[in-house]
């Protein structure tokens, strides 16, 4: 039996085979323990400050938003070691993974930087790596295959269905059904099974508790809205927690419109999915009326999952955050944008946090308005896909 | 006495164990199917786990994901899959039919909805992968009232790793039979070896629990007849022989004629004596 509530209202749960449910309560009460413990937090801390490079900045934007009275300001996760937020809860998970004596890890990645953050912590605490990644993604994030290769990582190319994010989380759960024993599952993001999207959501808060101070610093109060992408939802979760009691504070997530949402090509459950359960939990899907889930379809690979992680699913029911999207070209400019303007090359997956910010900037010029964006990832590991697009258009 | 309760009443006067085979409807077609599942129940099938081809079956290796696939790929969706389970049906009035799903393709259409049609078509038990016992107690979704009203049997998984704690609630939840799985990992034939089973049994039968029937990794005869050494009611076997339709897509006549001899030898390993 669970010691904490596997629901958020009425979505999340512990939806597996029954196989997987004492490895599930194992993680759960390494997990509690762990946050008893002030040897665990010390040595957590420890590790986020001295080696993934914790706090990152908020940065303003100086030219972004020239010809509109909107100040938009960045959350730099791009800036910590690995690239991406990825690294702050796989340091957490790591950790818990040593205490119970686990000596092999295994992960899915879409983007491939949640691979990358796990083959860092790999490397560093001396455990044995394998990487399950959509072929697809293989391809089209070359870069980050080749980090986690140099790293150490054994990256495996899941050829089935359409070879991205969905099918690179089943092979991951089947891996770890025949060996959790030996085994633990570092799963990328605020989804899956009870407990992983409450360990991934404490460990990634860190991002919004940072910000908060730090804009409350600035600018001697909150922001008006936030912003942040949301694919599996970690980067959102974990810049929305420590604002969801803020009432006067709106809160955006983004989800990817892909070739528009009227297309049918886009990978936005939560604006235009229906209930439910896969991977692990009740949350929103893409899905047929008899329950086949879609495929899904985004630029950005990280992004490119037809599900969401279930704690989005509750605060969208409760009406405390709204779920927009942006197409694959809202996006792209946003790159491009912030690229040119502000000397950041975003990650495309946050480029859709970017995307919408811009959008509420340049659809109210005169509104005076402070935007917090979780800038959740840099884009080092996009620049072919992006260079290929723009070549094809003529462009580049 | 329900259909599963007969055939088990039957065999134990025969000394026999149960032969249950596994098949994915729609696989390759739905008509094939029909054929292929009509030849195993032919060939001495006692009862039939059918299950409804999902896009992402978490708890199947490569051999059935391979063949969900090309069955969803092939037309088939759930109400032309209990379309063949009507006819199976009608052809086999006495047959326990049950099926192995996954649970979005249940709670989806709605799970009073789905188990009514479940009902319609003549099924008699339904398990579905993805739900634990821990979740069937504890979500308060319409499991146990749904499956109750329309006189379907639920049935759980029983693995190896299971606690005492556990083993107990799904003797007292199970009905029709236990699905006892012997090894870690999914459903397929590459990985045989098993934890010893036979304490399992006599625990689940110590607290009431139906029989059990034992699954995941069995493809011979040996393995069947072992099954029913160790005190269970018969053995499942599905990716061997969903493996044989898969290797003999161009030639119907000899994927069944294969189906056929498979069916018979694995059934050959029930018998006691």
């Amino acid at each position: 039996m669970s010691i904490l509530n596997p629901f958020f209202g009425e979505f999340g749960g512990q939806y597996v085979p029954q196989i997987l449910i004492p490895v599930l309560d194992q993680l759960e009460k390494a997990y509690v323990d762990a946050m008893n413990d002030p040897e665990f937090q010390k040595e957590l801390s420890d590790l986020l400050v001295n080696y993934v490079g914790r706090p990152t900045p908020i940065t303003l934007c100086q030219n972004l938003t020239k010809g509109t009275k909107t100040k938009i300001y960045l959350k730099r996760e791009d800036l910590l070691h690995g690239g991406a937020h990825k690294t702050n809860q796989v340091m957490g998970q790591a950790l818990l993974a040593k205490k119970m004596g686990k000596k092999r890890i295994i992960a899915e990645t879409g983007a491939g930087q949640h691979g990358v953050a796990t083959a860092i912590a790999c490397a560093l605490f001396g455990l044995k790596c394998r990487i399950y990644m959509g072929a697809t993604d293989v391809e089209r994030q070359k870069p980050n295959v080749v980090r986690m290769k140099l790293l150490g990582a054994e990256v495996v190319p899941v050829t089935t269905g359409i070879a991205t994010l969905k099918e690179a989380c089943n092979e991951a759960l089947k891996d770890w059904a025949e060996n959790f024993e030996t085994t633990h599952y570092m799963l990328g993001t605020a989804a899956g099974p009870h407990p992983f999207p409450t360990i991934v959501k404490n460990f990634q808060k860190i991002i919004g508790e940072e910000a908060k101070k730090q804009i409350l610093a600035e600018e001697k109060r909150l922001p008006d809205a936030i912003i942040a992408a949301v694919g599996g939802g970690s980067n959102a979760i974990g810049l929305f927690t420590d604002f969801i009691k803020e009432e006067g504070v709106k809160i955006y997530g983004v989800e990817p419109a892909g070739h528009g949402i009227e297309t049918g090509k886009h990978g936005a459950p939560l604006g235009h999915g229906s209930k439910g359960i896969f991977f692990g939990a009740k949350s929103y899907n893409m899905q047929d009326e008899y329950g086949q889930i879609q495929e899904s379809h985004s630029i950005s690979a990280g992004l490119d999952f037809p599900s969401v992680g279930p704690e989005h699913a509750y605060l969208k029911s409760i009406g405390r955050v709204e779920y927009v999207s942006i197409t694959d070209d809202e996006a792209l400019n946003a790159f491009q944008e912030l690229s040119r303007h502000e000397g950041i090359i975003p990650a495309l997956e946050s480029s859709h946090a970017v995307a919408y910010a811009i959008k509420l900037a340049r659809q109210n010029p005169d509104k005076e308005q402070t935007l917090l964006v979780n800038l959740s990832g840099r884009g080092d590991k996009d620049i072919f896909t992006v260079t290929k697009i723009l070549e094809e258009r003529g462009e580049m | 006495m329900s259909r599963y309760e007969k055939l088990f009443e039957n065999l134990k006067a025969k000394n026999e164990g149960a032969f249950v085979p596994f098949a994915v409807i729609g696989e390759p077609t739905l008509d094939d199917s029909f054929d292929v599942i009509d030849t195993m129940v032919q060939n001495g099938a006692d009862a039939l786990e059918l299950g409804i081809p999902f896009s992402d079956p978490g708890a199947d290796g490569p051999v059935i994901m391979t063949a969900d696939r090309r069955a969803l790929q092939n037309g088939a969706n759930t109400p032309k899959c209990f379309d063949v389970i009507r006819r199976l049906r009608a052809k086999y009035p006495d047959l326990p039919i049950g099926l192995l799903m996954y649970i979005n393709l249940v709670y989806r259409p709605g799970i009073e909805n789905f188990f009514k049609m479940a009902k319609d078509a003549g099924v008699d038990s339904v398990l579905i992968a993805d739900v634990p016992v821990e979740m069937f107690e504890t979500d308060g979704l319409p499991w146990k009232s749904a499956a109750d009203e329309n006189g379907i049997d639920l049935i759980f998984i029983a693995p190896p790793n299971a606690t005492d704690e556990t083993l107990v609630k799904i003797a007292k939840y199970s009905k029709g039979y236990i699905y006892l799985v012997s090894r870690t990992g999914v459903t397929g034939t590459d990985n045989q070896a098993g934890h010893p089973i036979a304490h399992v049994v006599k625990f689940l039968e110590s607290h009431n629990a139906v029989p059990t029937l034992l699954g995941f990794g069995i493809s011979t005869r040996e393995q069947v007849h072992d099954a029913v050494a160790n005190g269970t009611a018969g053995a499942i076997t599905g990716s061997a022989l969903v493996k044989i339709v898969e290797e003999n897509l161009n030639d119907k006549t000899k994927m069944l004629s294969l189906i056929a001899e498979k069916v018979r030898d694995l059934k050959a390993g029930t018998r006691k004596s």
